[in-house]
């Protein structure tokens, strides 16, 4: 307790008692974030879920059309990510300040080629004509409920690749900081809790890619 | 709180409102009271906003057919209203103005927890209704506030900008819903355990759990409604595979809890009112704080109730009447707590007081047709009639807005240090009460004959009832001008309230009105629960009497 007072005063708020409180809301807070974005992505899976109950032909016909390879890669580049950002923590409540921004640029750079591969899969569905509701003109392949499972691909890897980018914004903000020597053994908050929200990211693509890709 | 009390010299320094001066220093603060005072001007003009375009619906409808406007400008109308009154009135008001203010004062501490999350909050208030309102103006929209597909989709009038709109609004309201839940938990003063919590606190944190787990449903919901309307995406387009029940569904998932984002604070602020006006501590503390949280909790297992005619098996029909009539068993539990605490109370008559009577009785009227309206057989009768819309009012406008009034001027002199004028506000109440009952009663019997409700005309066996109704809004109207005008005029020329003009024990009181830049000059260590009359020394209350 001594070392935080001694060592941080000035990132204690005024309305705050002590660091340990005002950490304490911090990490209540971004939990509570978390679970509104899990409401947020609970519509679409509901929507899924009824859909694909209602159209389980044209679920499974339409899903074919997914890229199965580009998809697990990506899978596996998210999951590696999150085991990145995890020792990035790690290291900053050690104080390695450059441990941390090494393991941030990585963590960032997996989500660039996340994004970069998803936009490649997008150019292909946009190119064949796989596209939500009525843009939907693909020759290949029609029928009911094939037009609404693009609509659902692309609302939910939408709205997925949405966070994706914002979770590399905040992992940068916090890498910049670590750049700065900011983290230590009396703080480390602001990295542990972007590393949550990308974590989450990570587990909202573990649901997506099976029900996406693979069923 | 014992260690400083208000008349204490520790706070011989400026209160909240003349610490700093100039509009930057409004627009920029972080202080939880300067917020509070924000959101009460900006709340106050969406009701009146509101208010306008519900007196030119009710002009419209004082005659069969045609009266002042065509029926796409009266469905316009209609929609405003509804969506005004909704998102930029009754669901962020007493939580932006009372949560923001006295929560962090209630529980002894500086600030809610997050100050920069709280002033982002207005911002985006501000920029959600610039949105809504805009797109309002620009072509308008003729949905109802409820949206339903697929009408909302397929209508030539704009509806995205309002959905979005909508959307940003709901942010506001998770903000500032995640805000108080973290304060609550963490914030605390040394003694102000979870059983001494005053009763307003519990309201608003059962209020922002709700705020917290349904907005965010909305807010998806909402937008894909937008990206259907707008990009033709299909999700709740019968032509395309879409299910527009899916959509009633997941609108009601948040906009039935959305009732008690918007009754739960009110009755925070009536336990409050109540206690202090008969000089008792709350009869039933435990089963008020308790059967807050209980209707939050039942609150999301009833929206089926919305969609007794519109499909829904009559097994899943069945269950969600049944689940409905729980909330009336939590709210039944809080009224007899209400009534036994005035018993034998040394009543205070002043314009919380009666504004609180008014409550009490507009909630139980309101409150019995909500029971009738949850049982299905009955429901299939009223459904979209008239008489939903008068239960919603009588809870909505009889129950939050007398609650709001209550408040409003309980904790008014709290505030801004000024009394209003006493005989102006209990005037105003009379005309208030008054008013809204000749408006809602009338519609009452009006739906029970069948008059459908957003209809632009109707046969003419229904118009002295129609007429009764607007004469009944007009009277209400012009007690809002009233209250407005006397509590403006108290600011000028009111004496000063002195800083605890009723001789409140609610732990806010004990700092001075209005209270200091720093809420408190050093931790409060609270020794007592709220509002202890009895229990705990009152001698300074007896000598007052």
């Amino acid at each position: 307790m001594h070392t935080d007072a001694a060592a941080a005063p000035s990132r204690l708020a005024h309305h705050f008692p002590d660091m340990k409180t005002q950490e304490h809301a911090a990490r209540m807070g971004m939990w509570l974030f978390l679970s509104t974005e899990i409401l947020l992505f609970a519509v679409l899976f509901t929507a899924y879920a009824l859909y694909r109950f209602l159209f389980p032909v044209g679920f499974e016909e339409a899903s074919r059309l997914a890229h199965v390879a580009m998809g697990a890669t990506n899978t596996v580049v998210l999951i590696t990510s999150s085991l990145t950002v995890a020792l990035a923590i790690h290291y900053a409540r050690l104080g390695e300040n450059r441990k941390v921004v090494g393991l941030l640029a990585v963590t960032i750079l997996f989500g660039v080629t996340f994004m970069v591969l998803k936009g490649v899969e997008y150019h292909h569905h946009w190119v064949d004509g796989q596209l939500p509701g009525r843009m939907y003109h693909f020759a290949g392949l029609s029928g009911p409920g094939v037009s609404m499972y693009f609509a659902l691909y692309f609302l939910m890897t939408g709205l997925h690749g949405l966070h994706v980018l914002i979770g590399m914004g905040l992992l940068s903000w916090v890498a910049f900081r670590a750049m700065r020597g900011e983290f230590g053994p009396n703080y480390s908050t602001p990295v542990e809790l972007s590393g949550l929200y990308w974590h989450l990211i990570d587990l909202i693509w573990i649901f997506l890619f099976p029900l996406l890709y693979l069923l | 709180m014992s260690p400083s009390p208000a008349s204490s010299p520790a706070y011989n320094t400026p209160n909240y409102l003349n610490a700093e001066k100039g509009v930057r220093s409004w627009l920029t603060t972080l202080d939880h009271k300067r917020i509070g005072v924000m959101y009460l001007a900006l709340t106050l003009f969406g009701f009146f906003l509101g208010g306008v375009f519900a007196l030119l619906i009710r002009i419209e409808l004082l005659t069969p057919g045609p009266t002042v406007m065509d029926a796409m400008t009266y469905n316009r109308m209609f929609t405003l209203h509804g969506v005004i009154m909704i998102f930029l009135f009754m669901i962020p008001a007493i939580p932006g103005i009372f949560g923001n203010f006295f929560i962090p004062l209630m529980i002894g501490a500086q600030d809610v927890a997050f100050p920069r999350i709280n002033l982002l909050s207005v911002y985006l208030y501000l920029l959600g209704a610039a949105i809504a309102v805009w797109g309002m103006i620009q072509g308008g929209t003729d949905t109802g506030w409820t949206f339903y597909t697929p009408y909302s989709t397929t209508t030539v009038t704009t509806v995205a900008p309002v959905l979005l709109g909508a959307f940003i609004l709901g942010m506001g309201s998770i903000v500032t819903g995640l805000n108080f839940i973290v304060t609550v938990h963490t914030m605390r003063a040394p003694g102000v355990t979870w059983m001494r919590l005053p009763l307003f606190v519990w309201a608003m944190y059962a209020t922002s759990v709700i705020q917290v787990l349904a907005t965010p449903v909305l807010g998806m919901t909402l937008l894909l409604v937008a990206f259907e309307k707008v990009f033709g995406f299909g999700i709740f387009d019968p032509a395309r595979g879409g299910d527009p029940i899916l959509f009633q569904h997941l609108f009601w998932f948040y906009s039935h809890p959305a009732v008690y984002i918007m009754i739960l604070p009110a009755m925070g602020v009536v336990s409050e009112v109540v206690q202090s006006a008969a000089r008792k501590n709350m009869f039933g503390y435990k089963a008020v704080a308790f059967s807050s949280l209980g209707i939050a909790f039942v609150g999301f297992f009833v929206w089926g109730h919305h969609l007794f005619t519109s499909g829904q098996s009559t097994f899943a029909s069945g269950v969600f009447g049944v689940l409905s009539m729980f909330v009336g068993l939590f709210t039944a539990i809080k009224v007899f707590n209400w009534t036994a605490t005035l018993y034998q109370g040394a009543i205070q008559v002043s314009a919380p007081f009666v504004y609180f009577m008014g409550f009490l009785y507009f909630l139980i009227f309101g409150g019995l047709t909500g029971i009738a309206l949850s049982t299905v057989s009955l429901d299939v009768h009223w459904q979209d009639t008239y008489f939903v819309v008068a239960h919603f009012h009588f809870i909505m406008v009889g129950g939050t807005i007398m609650a709001f009034l209550a408040g409003l001027h309980y904790w008014w002199p709290k505030m801004f240090g000024k009394m209003y004028s006493e005989r102006w506000a209990l005037a105003a109440s009379v005309l208030v009460m008054v008013g809204f009952n000749a408006t809602f009663i009338p519609q009452f019997l009006l739906g029970n004959m069948g008059m459908p409700r957003r209809y632009y005309s109707y046969p003419e066996q229904f118009q002295a009832l129609n007429v009764a109704s607007t004469a009944g809004a007009s009277l209400l109207g012009f007690g809002f001008f009233l209250i407005l005008f006397y509590l403006v005029a108290s600011l000028a020329k009111g004496r000063a309230s002195g800083p605890n003009p009723w001789f409140s024990r609610g732990y806010e009181w004990n700092t001075p009105s209005p209270p200091n830049l720093l809420n408190f000059p050093e931790t409060p260590v609270i020794d007592r629960g709220p509002h202890e009359y009895q229990d705990g020394p009152a001698a300074e209350v007896k000598h007052a009497h």
